[in-house]
């Protein structure tokens, strides 16, 4: 059972407040270029390196901002990609409190089976393209539906808007023409 | 160590609250996109102006310290990664954090999705230098713009003459008003998952 948009409103709404009030605004998938940073060190060690002013990497992206990202793929107990590690574990502790995800659902949720069937391979084919395409277009634009879309909008910013107008902008008539069906 | 408790907590609820919103569950994502079923949009809107009039009014009565805002920079990129992800979304019903957050909760589906999510940063690192000569992530509106200029902050905005600040929070007050305005579910939709709360 989900929270009353009300409710839920609210509650999702003085997440995003504490965040800015105790350190800064939410974002998540800035954390997706930090693990890869942590697989390739793990693979290549000199992937990044330690220089006397800080990090720095091979990779222009993970050496921008003075080795930002590289010093984070460095220490990974940094808040962003705790913070990031925390959500997942306080999504998994609600669901399980809630009876958890069960059955077919697991495997694809019903309104995809409803619209497209009920081969797994499809959704999973699927579901590895969008989130490859969903993932670069995020850093492209340097944030998602947390950091551009809800962080940004509530501080009145330029950006979060242009990303908003894009995200719906595409998201609704594919979203419409694909879900059809949409009875359960 | 404060910094990572404080990862830990606000990362904690924020988990716990996406998953009891319905936004762990792509159907909520694909209905509010279809337009079939705006209980998500609702409450996101919600969201965005409760902590918009919240943070403005706690910047002006002294508590919130400005400094912890962080305006992210505009650029032509941010619209096209905005229509990349919006196609991603529209087709899977995840977005970054959703999805991460599925498939904590136990969907498999969302693994192939951060699989894929791991791979499209990957892929944004490689063609970064490429992508960056191509002159889309040069700044537009003078960079980390706001709407108006925020007392406090050096952040250009569109509108320099106007407070910041209170501005902030007649947008956010917008926000809560379009929340109330829209409708739960368009007529034709036949879902009644989600929809416990009486109509407005």
């Amino acid at each position: 059972m989900t929270l009353s948009w009300k409710t839920g409103g609210i509650l999702l709404g003085l997440v995003f407040l504490a965040a800015v009030l105790l350190v800064k605004p939410i974002g998540v998938s800035t954390q997706f270029v930090i693990a890869d940073g942590i697989i390739a060190d793990a693979i290549s060690p000199e992937f990044i390196t330690e220089t006397e002013e800080g990090y720095t990497s091979e990779n222009a992206y993970m050496a921008k901002s003075n080795g930002k990202y590289a010093k984070n793929a460095s220490n990974p107990l940094n808040y962003s990609f705790v913070f990031v590690l925390a959500m997942m574990a306080g999504a998994a502790i609600s669901s399980f409190l809630r009876g958890g995800v069960k059955g077919g659902e697991k495997t694809m949720p019903n309104i995809w089976r409803e619209n497209f069937g009920d081969s797994a391979l499809k959704r999973f084919a699927v579901s590895f393209l969008g989130g490859f395409i969903i993932v670069f277009g995020a850093r492209l634009a340097g944030g998602c539906t947390s950091g551009h879309m809800m962080s940004g909008l509530m501080q009145t910013s330029i950006s979060g808007y242009m990303f908003t107008l894009g995200a719906f902008g595409a998201g609704i008539p594919i979203a419409m023409m694909l879900y059809k069906k949409s009875e359960g | 160590m404060t910094t990572i408790i404080l990862a830990i907590v606000i990362g904690g609820a924020f988990g716990v609250v996406l998953d009891r919103i319905g936004a762990t569950n792509p159907k909520y994502a694909l209905k509010m996109l279809a337009l079939t079923n705006l209980h998500l949009m609702k409450t996101i809107l919600l969201a965005i102006g409760v902590a918009s009039v919240a943070m403005f009014a706690g910047q002006m009565a002294g508590l919130v310290d400005v400094a912890h805002m962080s305006v992210k920079t505009a650029y032509l990129g941010v619209f096209i990664g905005g229509l990349l992800l919006g196609t991603g979304w529209a087709v899977t019903g995840y977005c970054p954090g959703t999805g991460l957050s599925a498939a904590a909760t136990g969907r498999k589906d969302a693994l192939f999705f951060i699989a894929g999510g791991l791979l499209g940063a990957a892929a944004y690192m490689a063609s970064y230098s490429w992508i960056k000569s191509t002159g889309i992530l040069d700044n537009m509106f003078g960079g980390k713009a706001t709407v108006a200029a925020v007392p406090g902050t050096d952040y250009p905005s569109l509108f320099e003459g106007l407070p910041g600040d209170i501005v902030g929070i007649v947008l956010g007050l917008g926000f809560i008003v379009i929340a109330f305005a829209l409708p739960s579910k368009f007529v034709g939709s036949g879902d009644v998952h989600g929809t416990t709360i009486p109509a407005e």
